[in-house]
């Protein structure tokens, strides 16, 4: 099975910055499957990789739609090597810690949350129709991972410590939730997703909520790490994938 | 709903139980009526639940291990969305036996650690690796169709708590096999090397799915007193003939051949024969000595601990805020 | 080796508008919310329900079976509490 690469225009590129995100954090969440702290968060993980799927699932399958190249959602999915990937880079890091996977989580729900509320009303109605639901879901992804970043924040001295050290890892990631290129400004002025800017209030609103009571500070801002959303990755997506895609690649043409 | 006061065992000199309570009971249980968590029960009863649903929590919590081993590899989207939720099924099912158990003066706690301890025992069917796609296929098609044939008639069993998780495990579990057995159609109707991978697991599987309803009723331990007080309504060597008898058939359909070749349909009795089962290996993997008992036990822990943190720090956060609002209301008074 | 008991609470499930809210099951938390949320993805996956009741399992006063003659025998003889122990002709129709 041939390596594809996707016709990139701005739509498309654009959809699978949004589907390579939610389908690679989907996949370090599942990796928790009958191995999280408790049977409770065993079921509450696998239930929000769940819906990431789902919207994964529902973005490639418009993405290949408008490629119009024959190509389906597990065509972008399992055919696609790791440059041709668009997600952030915080999605792909290793699944870590409890810690590290909730922080995690909440980083990226809470930006998730506020963009699909606003691409709610794209002009594009087909991402519209994905964002209304996507929205409910990353919520309650929000609640779920924000009420526990507290409860780490706040409970034993070896979880807070657990949590300021993914703290450190993470915080340079966050700066990718915001970029905006060419191809991000096309989106924009054409009414199809949010500018980041507009996002990034309510991030920092979320943030600063949840972290006042699981009593964090927030480090000055640095340099902040980037490249996911323009295929230079680092050095887990490609583990990662050939993992995902072993068997379709082992045996070409298979159906399954 | 379950008052723990009231569901602590007896103990002490009146747990000599007295003729006329154990006749009211076994009355109730030949008229079929539900025993409830805070009614009378016989000690032996009571611990012959504890064992029983313990064991089948402990199942579906090591069951999501060999399934989980393919979540990451899964061929397809819907593959992968499909296998997530069933093994995350297993995970609340777990959950639902659990809560049942505890509602007869166990914790959750206790029991996990009788798991971990290597005390209690768990289906050893999960003992068995998955070595390909193919085995999601048969787990699902054989282990779950052995389980669902297990399974249905605990919905009648006379515990009330346990009947009522099983009515909702049964209800839930009706997907797994039907998704299985999509899975080994679609391997059946793929290439020639998809069609032998169906095969191969069949090979492998097969033999330890029919041990999974435990030994020939000539050596099990517990089955008269359970068929007697209803806890278990068929025998083991029932439920096993009315798996073998569902399954061949579906597996002729998918033009896979059972490796027994005793196995052959007799039209006197309409049931399928099949050949002896090497029970000296059941006995063996049941002890321990499996191809992976000592991987899903340590996987088992090694969650259990790397977990303890994360549970200690949510009891640490509840009593603080719980301190936080006492010391509030103090002050505002 | 035991470590410390993480509480119990049972939940309740309202299905669909008016409907009461029924007892589903238990679930293990610290505090509300995390029993609230446990509830919802233990209990609610498959569409199950509209609102959720979580209770701590603590906090539930039950009655002893012992009692049940004392408790539930004296309503038997009482049968004019129902309809069917008032005679009315037919001709006077449904009531």
């Amino acid at each position: 099975m041939t390596t594809i690469a996707v016709a990139e225009t701005a739509l498309t590129l654009g959809l699978l910055r949004l589907a390579d995100t939610a389908l690679v954090h989907a996949h370090r969440l599942s990796e928790w499957c009958g191995h999280a702290p408790m049977l409770e968060e065993d079921l509450a993980l696998a239930n929000i990789a769940l819906d990431l799927i789902g919207q994964a699932r529902a973005l490639y399958t418009y993405a290949a739609e408008i490629e119009g190249a024959g190509r389906t959602e597990d065509d972008l999915a399992y055919r696609r090597d790791a440059p041709q990937y668009r997600n952030v880079l915080m999605a792909e890091l290793p699944k870590g810690d409890f810690a590290f996977t909730i922080l995690r989580a909440f980083f990226l729900a809470a930006q998730a949350e506020p963009l699909w509320r606003a691409t709610a009303a794209s002009r594009d109605a087909t991402l519209a129709a994905i964002a209304a639901k996507a929205a409910k879901e990353a919520a309650y992804h929000l609640r779920h991972a924000g009420e526990w970043v507290i409860r780490l924040g706040d409970g034993t001295a070896e979880s807070r410590r657990r949590m300021l050290d993914a703290f450190a890892v993470l915080w340079p990631y966050t700066g990718e939730l915001f970029e905006a290129d060419a191809a991000d400004r096309a989106l924009i002025e054409d009414g199809i997703l949010p500018d980041p800017a507009v996002l990034r209030p309510q991030w920092d609103a979320a943030v600063d909520r949840v972290f006042a009571e699981a009593d964090l500070a927030r480090p000055a801002d640095r340099w902040m790490q980037s490249g996911g959303r323009s295929g230079r990755h680092t050095e887990h997506l490609g583990h990662m994938l050939a993992v995902m895609q072993h068997l379709p690649r082992a045996y070409p043409g298979a159906t399954w | 709903m379950y008052t723990q006061a009231l569901n602590q065992p007896e103990t002490g000199p009146n747990a000599a139980e007295d003729a006329a309570r154990l006749a009211r009971f076994e009355a109730r249980i030949d008229a079929e009526e539900r025993i409830e968590p805070n009614d009378w029960m016989p000690e032996a009863y009571r611990r012959t639940l504890i064992r029983q649903i313990s064991q089948h929590a402990h199942s579906e919590i090591v069951g999501m291990l060999p399934e989980g081993n393919w979540i990451t590899r899964a061929p397809s989207l819907r593959r992968k969305a499909a296998l997530l939720a069933k093994v995350q099924d297993e995970g609340g099912h777990g959950l639902y036996l659990y809560a049942a158990a505890e509602t007869l003066g166990v914790t959750r706690e206790e029991l996990v650690a009788q798991l971990l301890s290597g005390r209690a025992k768990y289906s050893s069917i999960f003992n068995y690796p998955t070595l390909t796609w193919a085995d999601i296929g048969a787990i699902g098609w054989l282990v779950d169709g052995a389980a669902i044939m297990n399974q249905i008639p605990l919905c009648r069993t006379s515990y009330g708590p346990y009947a009522r998780a099983m009515i909702r495990i049964c209800k839930e579990e009706s997907f797994h096999q039907r998704q299985g057995y999509e899975i080994m159609l679609t391997l059946c109707r793929g290439t020639p090397e998809q069609k032998a991978m169906a095969q191969d697991a069949l090979d492998r599987w097969w033999w330890p799915a029919l041990m999974m309803f435990g030994p020939p009723d000539s050596e099990s331990a517990h089955t008269a007193q359970s068929m007697r007080w209803k806890i278990k309504r068929f025998t083991n060597d029932e439920l096993r003939q009315q798996f073998v008898d569902a399954t061949v058939p579906q597996g002729h359909y998918l033009g896979l051949t059972f490796p027994d070749p005793e196995l052959r349909f007799d039209p006197a009795t309409g049931h399928w024969r099949f050949g002896a089962i090497d029970w000296e290996e059941f006995r063996r993997v049941l002890a321990g000595d499996g191809p992976c008992n000592r991987e899903r036990l340590e996987t088992r822990r090694r969650a259990h601990d790397e977990g303890a943190w994360v549970r200690e720090a949510a009891l640490a956060h509840a009593a603080k805020r719980r301190a936080r609002a006492a010391a509030q209301k103090i002050a505002a008074e | 080796m035991t470590e410390t008991p993480m509480p119990l609470w049972e939940v309740f499930i309202r299905a669909r508008t008016g409907l009461a809210h029924r007892h589903v099951g238990s679930v293990h938390a610290a505090d509300a919310e995390m029993a609230l949320q446990a509830a919802r993805d233990t209990y609610t996956r498959r569409g199950e329900g509209l609102s959720i009741w979580v209770v701590p399992s603590a906090a539930i006063t039950a009655s002893d079976p012992a009692d049940k003659d004392m408790l539930f025998e004296p309503t038997a003889s009482k049968p004019y509490r129902h309809p069917t122990f008032y005679t009315v002709p037919d001709e006077v129709g449904h009531m």
